[in-house]
Formats: structure tokens, C-alpha cells, sequence
């Protein structure tokens, strides 16, 4: 009796063990519901985020931001060093970084010198057998100046790059963190091309990253697995799966059936529900964002910065954030947000003073003034309702004796007449930070270099300008910040803008998700996160 | 019937050739430019805008550009997506089983419970079921697809939790697709519940891309049905003492069923429509929801690529039913 006793402790011991064995050894798969299809998977290509979410697992950078923050590191670069004149950039590369492979492609090699000269000069050299390979449109590289920043790339020896520029950039390795400057396999790319299909590498992609894809299914799924040798070690997970998910409504039914682990963009309306939500942890950060109201600088009354002022005075900005952000934005009063490095917390903004501002506009010789806002006809993280915002601001300026007409057009045509210098009107816009620089912000959207382009207030102050361009060119980060702080006072006083908004982003995960951080730059990163 | 179908070919090759027409003009009136989309808030320089647009032939003159789309289209090529780059014939390919497995069972709901309910609703007119048919079919023919899609998913998978929410199977289960067809795929897969997790999905997008053919074949089934009914050779079958089940099965709902054919073609297009947005809200991988994002990007090639197979898929299913009244009814070969 006591054997057979005996006996069956030991098989539920076994079972027990096995059991838990069993769940120990269970692949851990993480389901992201994502927003829509990546349009491909070389990110050099694209300028979405929904694009570079699906490809930023499968490849590294040589320096990159540390997940969840604007702060960048090295990566496929150990370090770097820059000439005095800082027109030098020499990169010493990681040893020892595996390539992924696939049915086409098994790598001979480790990631070397090669590798990083063949991404950057498929774009940067019109006659690399590659550049035109996939359309010849390398829209970041482009944007970011780096045609015009670039003089060559020199390979050193296997392990040792050097960029050498045709004039100090001081946001140069903050842009090489970005995901267009991805580093593919040149070992990949040569096989490819021999085998006369040299598209391949942009459709079947190869990288060092740490996570491989395996699958992918136009509007269904992309499927990944953990890279076993990644040089950071592998990932905590060992799937990750990408269920597209278009519906922000259907997205939240999915996460509360547990059929997805993470979802972004929750409709504002559900906010609610998901705090109230045992199962769904709602996750929220300050986004890397500006919304604004630029007016046409070029343009009477427009062009007299005391007449801006005024309009802004005239702004409830937090009537704004309640009514369209419902609550979740903050009232902007520089064109940076909070977030980024030399933000100027002492500049005052424009006090909500109707009476102020009408009184200011008489000053001015401004009576009956008649003018256009445009709506942007999209939905933007910087401003989730223009249309709504619009009509806040209409009802604003009439109190001040100013009529509004609102306009809108289909957003290409908006894009595209938002940048005449002629426009007539002052238009709402709004911009995602790309690399966390102030650069990214103040010379991009206010720049004389903009004008007629992205700069929509069609603003060129010289003072300005000579800040902006100076912080471009001092390697100090300590003086550059003094000179972008000094650059958001002049700012403030010429206001070529008003500045409405930086949203708040929310993202509700599972309570199993374990350590999942939200970028700033409004990507979903996986490489550290867990699963309970 | 040969000469029948060469007929309605005459007619069906010009409305092709007017339909690469309208596909190809219809994207260019769109305001806005797919170059000036993709740098989106970054803007582009005029001179990078002209690069771009060279680049992708859009400076040529618009007859230049039909020409060489028409070329193309000789070659059987529909072109390249500007913004995924790859063959549109491709993608279409990839996408379209989806939609044909969802749209065929929608199809089969549709018929299966609107012809018999039309049927039932006619044969007993002004009873209660007449008028709750015809009431269903009202507020199914109104429902808004979005709003009613939502519901479902709401109420039986958010509520109740018998079905999944959306996508065609659980993405637990991983394999190669062989035809496309997710039904027939899984079965092939061999996996132990791949098969019951594909028909599970499919139930709510299926129930409510069915709605509004559903309304419609009940209404017009009820209809034809009425009007069959009142004829003479009904009453004449009447009087000869045949049954009701053989007055209805064999002599009425012949004839009504030629209209109800009618309709249940022209449905192919509802279907077509309904599937943007059943699509969109079930996250089904299909060309509707594919057409959609591609307008928005002025994806030129994909768009009238997607356009002329969606149309050529129209017609040939009208074809098909134009020879189906053949059969049902030779009267109409003659005298068409």
C-alpha cells in the first residue's frame, strides 16, 4: 500500500515538474496590435511611424536613442570621435555583430565597415548601382540635408568609418539615430544583386537587429522571432507578432479580450474605460510635439509682430486643451516641448487678455480686420480635431473684433498651398519631433532656409536665424542650449506663431506586459519588454 | 447561346476599355499629389517635387501618361505601387482570396435565409412573419455597416466572448498559405484547431457584409414572388388541384427567381463596396480596405490597377448571370 502511495507521489511529482518545466520552456509571444501595414521595410524609403515600427526591430543604427527617451548612445558604433574643425566624424564599429538570415541568405561574415558605407551610399550616390534600386526616393535623407551635408564617406579599415562633412553639424549623430540610417548587410545586397534581384533586399530584409522577420501579410500580421545572436543579448520575448489592427475601436475590444498585448492611438472616448480596467495598465507620456497657428509673416497685417502678439492674446489656449484634447494636452508657449533638451521654462507666454488684445490691435490701426484659418482635414497627435480648434479660435478673435473665415482643403492640396509664400491666411499646423533635437524644431519649422517650404509662417528674422545656425555648429551642448533658450526668447517676442499645444500620448498595455516604454518619438519599441 | 455570348462580349470589351478611362482619370481629378503626400509636414522643395514627379512619369503629359498605362496593360502589367513598390497584379492576388472567401459566404447567408424568408413572407402576405421580414429588411437595408459591425463585435465578442474580434484566424497558428483561402488553408495545415479558429473569424464580418444583399433579396424575393403569384397559369395550376409546395416550388418561383437573379448579381458590387468598410473594421486582409488607403495616397497605380480588376470582376459575374436568364428562360435568348 505505502509503495503504491509511494508511486503515485512521485508520478503527480513528475507531472508537476514536467508541467512547470513545460510552461518555463513556453515560447513567450508578444501581439502588438498595430495601426495599419507598413508601407515596406526599408525605412530609408518611408516617413511613417507605422513604417518604422515595423522595420526598427530588424535593424540597428550606429548610434541610437535609448528606448523610451531622446538620449542617444552608441550602437553599431562603439564610440566616435570629431575633428576640431567638426567637419570629421570617424565611427570605431562594434566586432563580432551577427547578420540575420534568411531562405535567400546566410551571412559569411560579421557586420563590418562595408556595411555602413553601402547603406549611406545608396542614397547619397546618384550613381550607386543600388540608389536607384526601389524608386530613388530617400525622403529623411533628403529632409534631413544630408545630400547637401555629406562629402564622402572613407572606409578606414574594417572597423573604422569616417564621415567627413561638408560643414560642422552638431545634430549629425542625432540624425544617424534615426531609422533611415539603418544599417543593411552590403554581403546581402552584392548576392542579390548577382542574382539579378536586387529588390530583394529591401522586401526579404536583413539586419542586425533583435528581432527577424519571418512573415508578413499585407493588412494581417508580421511576424517576428528574437534573434538568437544578438550583440545586446537576445530579447525577453521570443515572438513578436504585429496583428493589424486598423480600428482604434476594434483595437481596444482585441486588448480587452486578450488577443493583443499592446495597442497605440486609443480613441480619447475610451480613456476612461481603460483606467477603470484591471487588466490594462494606460501608460502616458508628454508627446514630442508642437501644435500651432502660423500666421503668413509675409502678408499685411501679418508681417508686424505686434499684431501677432495681440492675436495671441486673444487665444483661450486652455479652452483649446480641454475641448479638443479633452484634456489631453498641455497649453505651448514655446515652439519646442518640455521634453527636449534646452527648453526655455523662463519664457513667458502671451496672457489670455481679449480686452489687452483688442486695445493692442487699435493700437496697431487694426480694426475690421477679416482674415482665413486653415483646418487641417487629418487627425494629427499635435492637434486631434482642427476643424473643432478652428471654430475655438474664430469664436477667439471675434470677441477682439476680428472675423474669421474658416477654410480647409483635401490634405495634399493643404500640404502643398500651406507652403506659398503668398498664402492668404494663417494656417494650423503642427510637427513630431524626428531625432529629439532643437535643430529638428527651430531650424526645420522656423529657419530662413524654410521658407516657402516647411517654415509656414514664411518667417525669416535674421537674429534668429544667426542663433539657429550658430547652435548648429558648436559641438558644446552646454552653449548650444544657451543659444537655442536665447532663440525661443526672440521667438516669443517677434511670434511668427501662436503656439497652442504638445499632447499628451496615452498607451494602455496588458498588466503582463512587463516594462514596455513609450517612445517619444511616437514609435513602439519591443527589444526589453517582457511578458508575465 | 453561342451568339448570345459573343453579344454580351461586344458589349462588355468597350465598357472595359471605358473603364481604364475612368480609372485613370478619376485618381488625377483627386486634389493633391502622391510626391507631395509622402513628405507629408516636411514639405519638399519645388525642385525635389519636379525630381520626384519625373521620377515616376507623373511630368508627362496626361494622354502620354494613358498611353503608356494602355501599353502596359497590353503586356498584362496593371504597374507598380508607388508606395509599397511592388507589382499591383501581385498584390491584388494576395488580397483578393480574402475578399472572395468573405464576400461568397456573405453571398451564401444572404441567399440562404433571403430567399426562403422573401419566399414565406409573400405566400403568407400581411401576416406577422410578412411583416417582420419585411420590417428586418428595412433596418437591415439602413443599417449603417460601421455602426452595426461594431455592435457585433461589442456584443458577441466584447460581451459575451464567443467569437473572436477580428483578422481571418488566430495568429497563435502560423503556415505558409497555399490558395489564399484561409478556410481551405487551414484545412491543409493540418493544425488541430486552425480550421474551427477560421470559421469562427469569419462568422461576424460574413453576418454583417451579408445585411444589406440579405434586405434586398428578401424584398425582391417577396415582391416577385407576389407578382408571380397573381398570374394566370398560377391560378390555372391552382385549379388543376396541384399542391401548393409544387404550385410554388416548381410554377412560381421559377419565374420570380429571374429578377432575384438580377438582383443577386448586382449584389457582387454591393459586396465589393459593403467589404471597404466590413473590411476595415474586422481587420480582413482584403482588396476593399487596400483601395481605400490607396486613394488616400494617391497610389495612382494601384488604384486604377485595383479599379479595373474590381470592374472586370463586375462584369463578368453580370455576364455569367446575363447567361444564367438563358438557361432559366430561353425566351430571353431569343429575343434579346
Amino acid at each position: 500500500m505505502k509503495k503504491a502511495k509511494n508511486l503515485i507521489a512521485a508520478f503527480c511529482g513528475a507531472t508537476l515538474l514536467l508541467a512547470s518545466m513545460n510552461a518555463w520552456a513556453a515560447p513567450k509571444t508578444l501581439m502588438f496590435c498595430s495601426e495599419g501595414s507598413p508601407e515596406g521595410f526599408n525605412p530609408a524609403f518611408y516617413t511613417a511611424g507605422t513604417t518604422f515600427d515595423a522595420s526598427r526591430p530588424i535593424f540597428n543604427r550606429l548610434a541610437e536613442f535609448v528606448r523610451g527617451s531622446t538620449e542617444v548612445v552608441p550602437a553599431l558604433a562603439e564610440k566616435w570621435d570629431t575633428s576640431a574643425d567638426g567637419t570629421e566624424y570617424t565611427f570605431y564599429l562594434r566586432k563580432g555583430v551577427k547578420f540575420h538570415s534568411n531562405k535567400l541568405f546566410t551571412p559569411t561574415r560579421d557586420f563590418n565597415a562595408d556595411d555602413v558605407i553601402f547603406s549611406f551610399m545608396r542614397q547619397f550616390d546618384k550613381e550607386h548601382p543600388f540608389h536607384k534600386v526601389g524608386g530613388a526616393s530617400y525622403e529623411y535623407f533628403n529632409s534631413m540635408s544630408m545630400q547637401e551635408l555629406l562629402k564622402d564617406i572613407v572606409k578606414v579599415d574594417d572597423y573604422t568609418v569616417k564621415f567627413i562633412l561638408t560643414r560642422p553639424e552638431a545634430p549629425l549623430i542625432a540624425n544617424l539615430a534615426m531609422d533611415f540610417a539603418s544599417i543593411f548587410s552590403a554581403e546581402y545586397a552584392d548576392k542579390m544583386m548577382k542574382a539579378g534581384t536586387p529588390e530583394k533586399i529591401d522586401f526579404e530584409p536583413i539586419g542586425t537587429g533583435p528581432f527577424q522577420r519571418v512573415a508578413y501579410q499585407k493588412d494581417a500580421v508580421i511576424r517576428y522571432k528574437a534573434n538568437p545572436d544578438y550583440w545586446e543579448g537576445k530579447a525577453p520575448i521570443d515572438n513578436l507578432i504585429f496583428a493589424i489592427t486598423p480600428d482604434a475601436s476594434v483595437r481596444y475590444q482585441k486588448l480587452k479580450a486578450g488577443e493583443c498585448h499592446v495597442m497605440p492611438y486609443p480613441n480619447p472616448a475610451d480613456l476612461d474605460a481603460m483606467k477603470k480596467d484591471a487588466n490594462i495598465n494606460l501608460l502616458q507620456k508628454e508627446g514630442l510635439n508642437v501644435g500651432y497657428l502660423a500666421y503668413n509673416s509675409k502678408i499685411a497685417p501679418f508681417d508686424n509682430p505686434k499684431v501677432r502678439k495681440a492675436l495671441n492674446m486673444a487665444i483661450n489656449k486652455q479652452a483649446i486643451i480641454d475641448a479638443v484634447f479633452q484634456g489631453a494636452g498641455k497649453v505651448a508657449k514655446n515652439p519646442i516641448p518640455p521634453t527636449i533638451w534646452s527648453y526655455n521654462d523662463a519664457v513667458v507666454d502671451d496672457p489670455y487678455d481679449p480686452a489687452a488684445a483688442k486695445k493692442a490691435l487699435i493700437a496697431e490701426g487694426v480694426t475690421n480686420l477679416q482674415m482665413k484659418i486653415w483646418a487641417m482635414p487629418v487627425q494629427r497627435p499635435y492637434n486631434p480635431n482642427a476643424r473643432r480648434m478652428a471654430e475655438l479660435l474664430q469664436s477667439d478673435f471675434a470677441q477682439v473684433g476680428v472675423k474669421v473665415e474658416i477654410v480647409s482643403y483635401e490634405w495634399g492640396e493643404y500640404l502643398k498651398r500651406s507652403t506659398d509664400v503668398n498664402r492668404d491666411g494663417a494656417i494650423l499646423m503642427g510637427w513630431t519631433g524626428d531625432n529629439g533635437d532643437p535643430d529638428n524644431f527651430l531650424a526645420v519649422l522656423l529657419g530662413c532656409d524654410g521658407v516657402g517650404n516647411a517654415n509656414r509662417a514664411q518667417w525669416c528674422h535674421q537674429p534668429f536665424e544667426k542663433l539657429i545656425q550658430q547652435a548648429k555648429v558648436v559641438a558644446d551642448p552646454a552653449e548650444r542650449t544657451k543659444l537655442y533658450e536665447e532663440a525661443q526668447v526672440i521667438f516669443k517676442e517677434q511670434a511668427p506663431w501662436a503656439t497652442i499645444a504638445h499632447s499628451v500620448v496615452f498607451q494602455p498595455v496588458r498588466k503582463e506586459v512587463v516594462d514596455f516604454r513609450i517612445d517619444p518619438f511616437g514609435l513602439n519599441l519591443f527589444y526589453g519588454v517582457d511578458l508575465k | 447561346m453561342f451568339l448570345y455570348f459573343l453579344k454580351k462580349l461586344g458589349v462588355i470589351l468597350p465598357t472595359f476599355f471605358g473603364v481604364t478611362l475612368v480609372a485613370f482619370v478619376f485618381i488625377r481629378c483627386l486634389p493633391g499629389d502622391p510626391v507631395l503626400l509622402m513628405a507629408g509636414e516636411h514639405g519638399m522643395s519645388e525642385e525635389r517635387h519636379a525630381q520626384l514627379m519625373a521620377v515616376y512619369g507623373f511630368d508627362k503629359p496626361i494622354l502620354v501618361q494613358y498611353g503608356y498605362y494602355l501599353k502596359q496593360l497590353a503586356h498584362g502589367d496593371f504597374g507598380t505601387s508607388i508606395i509599397t513598390r511592388q507589382p499591383v497584379l501581385n498584390e491584388f492576388k494576395t488580397l483578393f482570396p480574402a475578399t472572395v472567401e468573405l464576400s461568397l459566404c456573405a453571398m451564401i447567408i444572404a441567399v440562404f435565409f433571403g430567399l426562403p424568408a422573401g419566399m414565406i413572407a409573400a405566400t403568407r402576405r400581411g401576416s406577422f412573419f410578412d411583416h417582420t421580414v419585411m420590417t428586418g429588411a428595412l433596418a437591415g437595408y439602413s443599417m449603417p455597416i460601421f455602426w452595426w459591425g461594431l455592435l457585433l463585435i461589442i456584443f458577441f465578442s466584447g460581451i459575451l466572448g464567443w467569437t473572436p474580434v477580428s483578422g481571418r484566424i488566430s495568429l497563435l497558428f502560423y503556415f505558409e498559405p497555399v490558395t489564399g483561402f484561409m478556410l481551405i488553408d487551414s484545412l491543409l495545415s493540418g493544425q488541430e484547431g486552425a480550421f474551427t479558429s477560421a470559421v469562427s473569424h469569419l462568422i461576424l464580418p460574413a453576418i454583417v457584409l451579408a445585411t444589406i444583399p440579405l434586405a434586398v433579396i428578401a424584398r425582391q424575393t417577396r415582391s416577385a414572388m407576389l407578382e408571380v403569384l397573381s398570374e394566370d397559369y398560377v391560378r390555372t395550376a391552382r385549379a388543376k388541384g396541384l399542391g401548393p409546395q409544387r404550385v410554388i416550388g416548381l410554377h412560381a418561383l421559377r419565374n420570380a427567381l429571374i429578377p432575384v437573379i438580377t438582383v443577386i448579381g448586382l449584389q457582387v458590387g454591393v459586396l465589393f463596396a459593403g467589404a471597404i468598410l466590413t473590411e476595415t473594421i474586422f481587420s480582413w486582409p482584403g482588396i476593399g480596405k487596400w483601395m481605400v488607403d490607396s486613394i488616400f495616397r494617391r497610389d495612382y497605380s494601384a488604384v486604377q490597377g485595383g479599379l479595373l480588376l474590381i470592374a472586370a470582376i463586375v462584369m463578368f459575374v453580370n455576364l455569367a448571370v446575363d447567361l444564367l436568364y438563358g438557361l432559366i428562360n430561353p425566351q430571353i435568348r431569343h429575343t434579346d
